[in-house]
C-alpha cells in the first residue's frame, strides 16, 4: 500500500452486465468500501481515465463501444474485467448473442472473477491494476 | 421555430452505469421527440431455456437483472409450481415475502441515491447508499450472497431464517426506518430537490394507462393498483396494506411513491415476522412441468409478466419475461417530450429504468 | 388466480377489434409474446382492464401477416418489434418500426429456430 504514490481515475462501462457487478462497482465507490482512499477517482471522461473498470460480456454491437472507449484512454492504461461474464461469459455463454469474455476484444490485464463479484476482490482488483500500472508507466519511462 | 438538432445520449455517460441510447431531437434547449435505442445489453437469455433443464434454468433467470434478482427468480418458480400444481409450505410463502421486500427496500435506496446523484447532491447519494447497504448485510446474513442468492428453488426455499434472526432483521429496520426518515425529509423538503422535481416531467393518468406504465410510474399519476394486492401471491394476502398513490403525475410523485413503498415495505416485514408459522420450507415434487402459466408479480419497479409453457420434457418450450422498464419506456418518452434538455438525465431516471431487465 | 388461465383464441382479422374494445374499456396493452410452434407461431396478447386480466392468441402459419396495433396502443410498438425482429413475424404498420433493429444483433430471427 505505502508504494502507491499517484492517484489514478477509473472509468467503469457495464458491456452486458446484468447489473449484479455494476452496482457492487458502484458501492465500491461509497463510503463503506470507499475506493476513494486509495486517491482513486470515478470519471466518466475515458480521456480522464488510467483504469477501465469493465462488467459483462462484450456482444456484436458494444464491441466497437468497448474499442473506442480502449483506444480514448491515454498511456499507460490497465483493464480490469469485473465478474465472471467479463472473464470468460459466464452463465451466458452459450446465448446467441455474447461473444464472451472481454479479452475477445480488448486486452485483459487484471480478471476478477465472482457472480456477482464481492466489492472486497473488485478492490483488491483495483489495486493489483495499480501494480500494473506502475509497471506500465515504468516500462513506458525506460522507453522514453 | 427554433434549430433542429439530433443529441445522441449514452450509451457510456455519468447518470446511470448502464447503457442506453436515445436520439433526442431538440429544438432550441427543448426536447421534441426523443427515440429509444437499445439492444447494447440484450444477450438473448430467454432462448437459452431450450438449452437448460427446467431445475437449472432459475439460476439464469435471476442474472437478467442484479437489483431485482430475488423477485425475478422467484417468480420463474411460481410459474413452474403452478404449472406442477404444488403447494408449496406457509413458511416458505413468508419467507419469500420477507425477501422481495427486503429487495424492495434495496432498489428504492438504491433509487433515491441515483436521484441525489442525478441532480448532484452526493452527499444525500452516499447517505442512501449507506443505509442500503445494512440490507445488504441482511441478505448476507440470511442467505450468503449480497446481489444474486439463489435461495429459491421448486416447492420452496432452500434457507430458513430462526426467529432470533428475524428479530434482530425487524430490530435493524426499525433502526433504518429513522435514518429514512432523516434521508427522505431531504427529498420531500429541501427547496433544491423540489425545484429539480416538482412540475417536471407530467405524466397524466390518461397516458399512463394508454402508454401502459407500470409500478411506481403509474402509481405517481394516480392510479392506485399494485400487483401485490391484486393477485396476492406468496403471503401478500395475509398482510394489511393499500397501495401508495400520488396524484400530481410530475417526478416528485413518483419519488414520493417510492419514498411510501420504503415505509410500507418496512412495515410489510415487520407483519410478515409477527406471522409466520412454523413449519417445512420446501414440499418434495416429482415429475416434469406439462402445461403454460401467466404469472405477475410486483417488481420494485412495477408489475413484471412471466409467462412459461412446458410440454412435459426437461426443457420448457417458452419463458417470457416482460420486465417492468420495458413497459415503462413508451411512458418516459412522453414524459421526455417537451422537457429541457439538462432536465433528460433526472427524467429518464424517474421511471427507475433497468436496462439489463429490459433488454434481456 | 384462476382467470390468468383463460387464454380466447382469436384470428388476425379479429385482433384489431379486440384491441378497439379493450381501449374503449379503459384498459392497457400489458404485453405481447409469440411463442414458436412447428410451422407457425402463437402470438399472445393480454391486456389489463381494472386489474382483470384478459389474453388473447393468435395462433397463425409461417407467413401470415398481422396487421399492427401500435396505432390503438402506443407501447404496442416495442413488442411488436421484438417479436418481428426475433421471431419473424411478419407485423406491418407498425408505428416506430425498427426493420428489425430493435436490438440489432447479429443473428437473423433467433428464436425461429
Amino acid at each position: 500500500m505505502a508504494d502507491i504514490t499517484k492517484s489514478p481515475w477509473i472509468m467503469h462501462y457495464d458491456a452486458s452486465s446484468c447489473n449484479g457487478c455494476d452496482i457492487e462497482v458502484l458501492a465500491c465507490l461509497t463510503p463503506l468500501y470507499d475506493v476513494e482512499r486509495f486517491g482513486i477517482i470515478n470519471t466518466g471522461n475515458p480521456k480522464h481515465a488510467d483504469i477501465l473498470l469493465i462488467t459483462g460480456s462484450v456482444n456484436t454491437q458494444n464491441q466497437e463501444v468497448v474499442k473506442q472507449l480502449y483506444e480514448q484512454m491515454p498511456e499507460p492504461k490497465v483493464v480490469v474485467a469485473i465478474g465472471i461474464c467479463a472473464c470468460n461469459g459466464g452463465v451466458f455463454k452459450e446465448c446467441y448473442n455474447v461473444l464472451g469474455g472481454v479479452d475477445k476484444v480488448i486486452p485483459v490485464d487484471v480478471y476478477v472473477p465472482g457472480c456477482a463479484a464481492r466489492p472486497q476482490s473488485i478492490v483488491d482488483g483495483v489495486v493489483k491494476g495499480l501494480g500494473v500500472l506502475k509497471e506500465k508507466r515504468e516500462a513506458m519511462k525506460k522507453k522514453a | 421555430m427554433g434549430n433542429r438538432s439530433v443529441i445522441p445520449f449514452g450509451p457510456q455517460h455519468p447518470v446511470l452505469p448502464e447503457p442506453i441510447h436515445l436520439d433526442l431531437v431538440i429544438e432550441d434547449e427543448k426536447v421534441v421527440q426523443a427515440i429509444p435505442n437499445i439492444g447494447f445489453i440484450h444477450r438473448g437469455l430467454e432462448k437459452l431455456v431450450q438449452k437448460r433443464d427446467f431445475t437449472d434454468y432459475g439460476y439464469v433467470v435471476e442474472r437478467i437483472c442484479g437489483i431485482c434478482s430475488y423477485i425475478h427468480g422467484m417468480s420463474y418458480y411460481e410459474v413452474i409450481e403452478h404449472i406442477m400444481g404444488i403447494e408449496i409450505p406457509e413458511r416458505a410463502k413468508y419467507l419469500r415475502t420477507i425477501w422481495s421486500e427486503m429487495s424492495r427496500v434495496h432498489s428504492h435506496l438504491l433509487w433515491l441515491g441515483l436521484l441525489a446523484d442525478g441532480f448532484g447532491f452526493e452527499a444525500l447519494f452516499y447517505q442512501c447508499w449507506r443505509l442500503r447497504e445494512k440490507v445488504l448485510d441482511m441478505f448476507e446474513a440470511s442467505t450468503g450472497g449480497r446481489v444474486v442468492f439463489s435461495v429459491n428453488t421448486i416447492g420452496g426455499v432452500l434457507k430458513d431464517m430462526d426467529s432470533s434472526m428475524l428479530k434482530s432483521f425487524v430490530d435493524i429496520f426499525q433502526d433504518m426506518d429513522k435514518e429514512i426518515h432523516k434521508c427522505c425529509d431531504i427529498f420531500l423538503k429541501d427547496y433544491t430537490v423540489e425545484t429539480r422535481l416538482k412540475d417536471v416531467g407530467i405524466l397524466t393518468k390518461e397516458n399512463a394507462v394508454l402508454l401502459g406504465a407500470v409500478g411506481p410510474t403509474m402509481r405517481g399519476s394516480g392510479i392506485a393498483v399494485d400487483t401485490r394486492k391484486k393477485y396476492s401471491y406468496a403471503a401478500y394476502d395475509k398482510l394489511d396494506f393499500e397501495p401508495c398513490v400520488a396524484y400530481e403525475g410530475d417526478s416528485f410523485a413518483r419519488c414520493l411513491v417510492r419514498i411510501e413503498e420504503l415505509y410500507q415495505s418496512i412495515d410489510l416485514i415487520r407483519q410478515a415476522v409477527d406471522k409466520i408459522p412454523a413449519g417445512d420450507i420446501i414440499t418434495p415434487y416429482k415429475g416434469k412441468p406439462n402445461g403454460e402459466f401467466m404469472f405477475r408479480a410486483e417488481q420494485p419497479r412495477g408489475e413484471a409478466i412471466y409467462y412459461g409453457k412446458a410440454n412435459g420434457t426437461n426443457h420448457l418450450e417458452r419463458f417470457r419475461i416482460r420486465t417492468p422498464t420495458f413497459a415503462n419506456i413508451t411512458p418516459m418518452l412522453n414524459i421526455l417530450a417537451g422537457a429541457q434538455l439538462a432536465d433528460v438525465p433526472i427524467l429518464v431516471l424517474t421511471i427507475d429504468p433497468c436496462i439489463s431487465c429490459t433488454e434481456r | 388466480m384462476s382467470d390468468l388461465y383463460e387464454i380466447v383464441p382469436i384470428t388476425p382479422e379479429q385482433l384489431p377489434i379486440v384491441a378497439m374494445e379493450k381501449k374503449a374499456q379503459g384498459g392497457r396493452l400489458v404485453q405481447i409474446c409469440a411463442t414458436r410452434r412447428p410451422n407457425g407461431y402463437e402470438v399472445l396478447y393480454s391486456f389489463d382492464v381494472e386489474t382483470q386480466l384478459y389474453n388473447y392468441r393468435l395462433d397463425i402459419d409461417e407467413g401470415v401477416e398481422v396487421a399492427s396495433i401500435s396505432e390503438i396502443f402506443p407501447p404496442a410498438f416495442l413488442y411488436e418489434n421484438e417479436v418481428s425482429e426475433l421471431f419473424g413475424v411478419p407485423i406491418k404498420g407498425i408505428s416506430i418500426d425498427f426493420q428489425g433493429k430493435l436490438y440489432r444483433i447479429e443473428a437473423t430471427t433467433p428464436f425461429k429456430d
